[in-house]
C-alpha cells in the first residue's frame, strides 16, 4: 500500500506529468465551463425548449426558422454591422492619431495618457451606460450645450432612428484609451534610426508615416481590428441599459435580440440556435479577416 | 522667426491634445457635479458644470437604496464577489501559465490552441449555453457561475500574461533551483511566484475591475434582491419608476466607479504596463 502511494507520488513528480498537473485547472474549466455548455445548447437548438417544459426534438426547424421566417434576426444583424464596422475603424483611427501625438515625451504627457486612457477603464460599467443615456436625454447635457450656440435644443437623440444607434457608436468610440496604449508601445518601438535615414534622404513628415510608421504598424492594427470586430459584435450591456433596442429596433444588438429570446419571450432553443450561428458570423469575420491578412500586413523584419 | 514658429506649433499642440482630454472627461466631471447639485436642478442647470451650491443629500438619500436594502449590502456582495473571483483568477491562471510555458507534455499544442480560442471566444456566446448548463447543475440563483469558473483559469487573457512574464524568467534560475533539489512544483511556489508578482498584480488589477463591472452576468443569476451587486443594482435603481430622483442615481453611480477610480489613480502603472507588454485590450 506504502509502495503504491510512493509510486504515485514519485510519477506525480515526473516532469512531463506535473506540467499535466500545472495545466489541470484548465482542461477541467474547458470542458466544464466551455465545451459542456455549447455542446448542451448544440442539443437544445435542434429542440423545441422553453426552461419550463422538457424539451421536444424538432430537428432544423429552428435554423430554418432564423434565416426563412424571422425579419428580426436580419434586422439585428444589419444593426450590429453597422455598429461594429463604424465604431471599431473610428477607435482604431483615433487611438492612432491620440498615440502619435503623445508619442513624443513631454512633462504633461503622463497625465494627458491617464486622461485619455481613463474611459477604457470605466466605460463598461453601468454607471457610465446610466450617464450616457442621461446625457443625450431631451433635457440632458448635450441639448443644453447645443442650446448654449443658440441651436436647436429639443432634440430627441434616444428616440430618432437615425441618431440613437450614433449614441452608442459615440459611447464606443470614446474608449479608445487602450487601443491608444498599445499603439503607444508599438510606435516606441521603431528604431530611431530608420527615420534618422529618412531625414537624410529627405523624406517629409507626411512620407515618413505612411512609409515607415504605418507599415510597422499594421501588425499591432491588425490584431486590434480582430480583436475589437469580435468585441464590436458582443456588445450587450451599453445597448441594454441605454436603448434596449428603440426606438424600432434601430439599435437592437444581436446579443440584446438573443437575451430576449431566451428570457423574456422564453424561447430558449430558439435562442440557443441564435448563439450557435452567431458564433459561426464571428468565426467567418475573423476568417475573413485573416485570409486579409497578407494583402496589408507587413510581417517582414526590421 | 523659426524659434517663433515653433513655440506657435508648441500652442497649438496645447490646445488641441488638452481641448481633447477636456472633452474625453467631460462626461465625468458632469456627473460627479451632478451628484452634488439639488436633485431637481440637474437638468434644468444641465449646460453649467459646478454647482451653485455643494450639497450631500443625494448621498445620504442614495444610499438608502431600494426594496428594503441599503448599498452598503450591495457594496460588501460586489467586494466579496470581485476579491474571491480575483484569487481565484489569479492563483489558476500563474499555475496554468507555469504548467504551459515549463511543462513538457503531450497535448500542450493543443492546450494553447483552446486556450486562444477561449479567448475569442467572449462571454456573451457562451450567455446562453452557460445559462442552460448551469441551470442543470442547480447553479442559479446563486454565486457559484459568478466565481466558481475563475477557479480554472478560463480567461486566456491571464494564462498568456504570465505565460509571457515566466517565459522570461532567465534559464539558469531553474537549472540552480533543480541542483538544490527543488521539484517542479516546488520552482512554481518558490521561484516563480515570487518573481511574476508583478503580473500577479496587474491580472489582480484586471481582473477585478472586470469583475467588478460585470452586469450580465448577476443579471443572469442573481435574483434575490439582497445579493445583488453593486452593477445589477444600479441598473434597477435607476429604472423609471423605481426612482427618478437623478441626484441619489448620479450619486450612487459615482460611488460605484469610486473604486475603479481609485485603482485607476493608485496603479495605473501596472495597468499601463499590462496592456502594453501583453499587447491585449482592457
Amino acid at each position: 500500500m506504502g509502495n503504491t502511494i510512493a509510486a504515485i507520488r514519485k510519477k506525480l513528480y515526473q516532469d512531463n506529468i506535473a506540467g499535466v498537473v500545472c495545466s489541470l485547472p484548465f482542461i477541467i474549466g474547458f470542458l466544464l465551463f466551455m465545451i459542456v455548455p455549447m455542446l448542451v445548447s448544440l442539443y437544445y437548438s435542434f429542440c423545441d425548449y422553453n426552461i419550463l417544459a422538457p424539451p421536444v426534438w424538432v430537428g432544423i426547424k429552428n435554423y430554418v426558422k432564423i434565416f426563412t421566417g424571422d425579419p428580426t434576426f436580419y434586422k439585428t444583424v444589419l444593426v450590429t454591422f453597422y455598429f461594429a464596422f463604424a465604431s471599431v475603424p473610428l477607435r482604431l483611427i483615433f487611438a492612432l492619431i491620440v498615440a502619435l501625438l503623445l508619442v513624443k515625451s513631454t512633462k504633461l504627457t503622463p497625465m494627458y495618457r491617464a486622461v485619455y486612457y481613463l474611459p477604457s477603464i470605466i466605460g463598461g460599467s453601468v454607471a457610465v451606460a446610466i450617464l450616457w443615456k442621461r446625457m443625450f436625454a431631451t433635457d440632458g447635457v448635450l441639448n443644453n450645450v447645443l442650446g448654449l450656440f443658440g441651436l436647436n435644443r429639443d432634440f430627441s437623440w434616444l428616440g430618432d432612428t437615425r441618431t440613437a444607434i450614433w449614441v452608442l457608436i459615440i459611447l464606443a468610440v470614446w474608449q479608445f484609451g487602450s487601443s491608444m496604449l498599445i499603439f503607444l508601445a508599438s510606435l516606441k518601438q521603431i528604431p530611431a534610426s530608420l527615420y534618422e535615414a529618412a531625414d537624410v534622404d529627405g523624406a517629409s513628415k507626411w512620407s515618413q508615416f505612411w512609409n515607415i510608421t504605418l507599415p510597422l504598424l499594421t501588425p499591432t492594427i491588425f490584431f486590434n481590428l480582430v480583436m475589437q470586430t469580435i468585441n464590436g459584435f458582443l456588445a450587450f450591456t451599453q445597448c441594454y441599459i441605454i436603448t434596449q433596442g428603440k426606438p424600432m429596433d434601430s439599435t437592437l444588438f444581436y446579443t440584446v435580440y438573443m437575451y430576449q429570446q431566451s428570457f423574456e419571450f422564453y424561447n430558449t432553443g430558439y435562442a440557443a440556435a441564435l448563439a450557435w450561428v452567431m458564433l459561426l458570423i464571428i468565426g467567418l469575420i475573423t476568417w475573413f479577416l485573416f485570409a486579409t491578412k497578407r494583402f496589408w500586413v507587413y510581417d517582414g523584419g526590421l | 522667426m523659426k524659434k517663433k514658429n515653433q513655440s506657435l506649433k508648441q500652442v497649438i499642440y496645447l490646445v488641441v491634445v488638452s481641448g481633447l482630454g477636456i472633452l474625453m472627461i467631460y462626461p465625468l466631471l458632469w456627473m460627479v457635479m451632478s451628484s452634488f447639485k439639488e436633485s431637481n436642478t440637474i437638468f434644468t442647470t444641465a449646460g453649467q458644470l459646478i454647482p451653485s451650491k455643494f450639497i450631500f443629500d443625494n448621498y445620504v438619500n442614495g444610499w438608502k437604496g431600494f426594496a428594503k436594502v441599503g448599498f452598503d449590502t450591495f457594496f460588501k456582495n460586489s467586494l466579496f464577489i470581485s476579491v474571491t473571483a480575483t484569487v481565484g483568477t489569479v492563483l489558476s491562471s500563474s499555475l496554468v501559465a507555469y504548467g504551459f510555458a515549463r511543462g513538457r507534455f503531450w497535448g500542450r499544442k493543443a492546450l494553447l490552441v483552446a486556450m486562444l480560442l477561449s479567448m475569442m471566444l467572449p462571454a456573451q456566446v457562451l450567455m446562453i449555453p452557460q445559462y442552460l448548463w448551469y441551470q442543470k447543475l442547480g447553479w442559479v440563483g446563486t454565486y457559484y457561475p459568478l466565481i466558481a469558473p475563475y477557479f480554472f483559469a478560463i480567461q486566456g487573457f491571464f494564462v498568456y500574461l504570465m505565460m509571457n512574464f515566466i517565459e522570461g524568467i532567465p534559464n539558469e534560475l531553474y537549472e540552480a533551483a533543480r541542483i538544490d533539489g527543488c521539484s517542479f512544483y516546488g520552482i512554481y511556489a518558490r521561484i516563480i511566484l515570487p518573481l511574476i508578482t508583478p503580473a500577479l498584480i496587474t491580472g489582480g488589477i484586471f481582473s477585478f475591475i472586470w469583475r467588478w463591472d460585470d452586469f450580465l452576468s448577476a443579471l443572469l443569476y442573481v435574483n434575490d434582491s439582497s445579493k445583488y451587486p453593486v452593477s445589477l443594482a444600479l441598473k434597477l435603481f435607476s429604472d423609471p419608476g423605481s426612482s427618478s430622483d437623478y441626484g441619489a442615481m448620479f450619486a450612487m453611480a459615482t460611488l460605484s466607479i469610486l473604486p475603479i477610480m481609485l485603482i485607476f489613480i493608485f496603479l495605473q502603472k501596472y495597468l499601463v504596463e499590462g496592456i502594453s507588454t501583453s499587447g491585449l485590450k482592457g
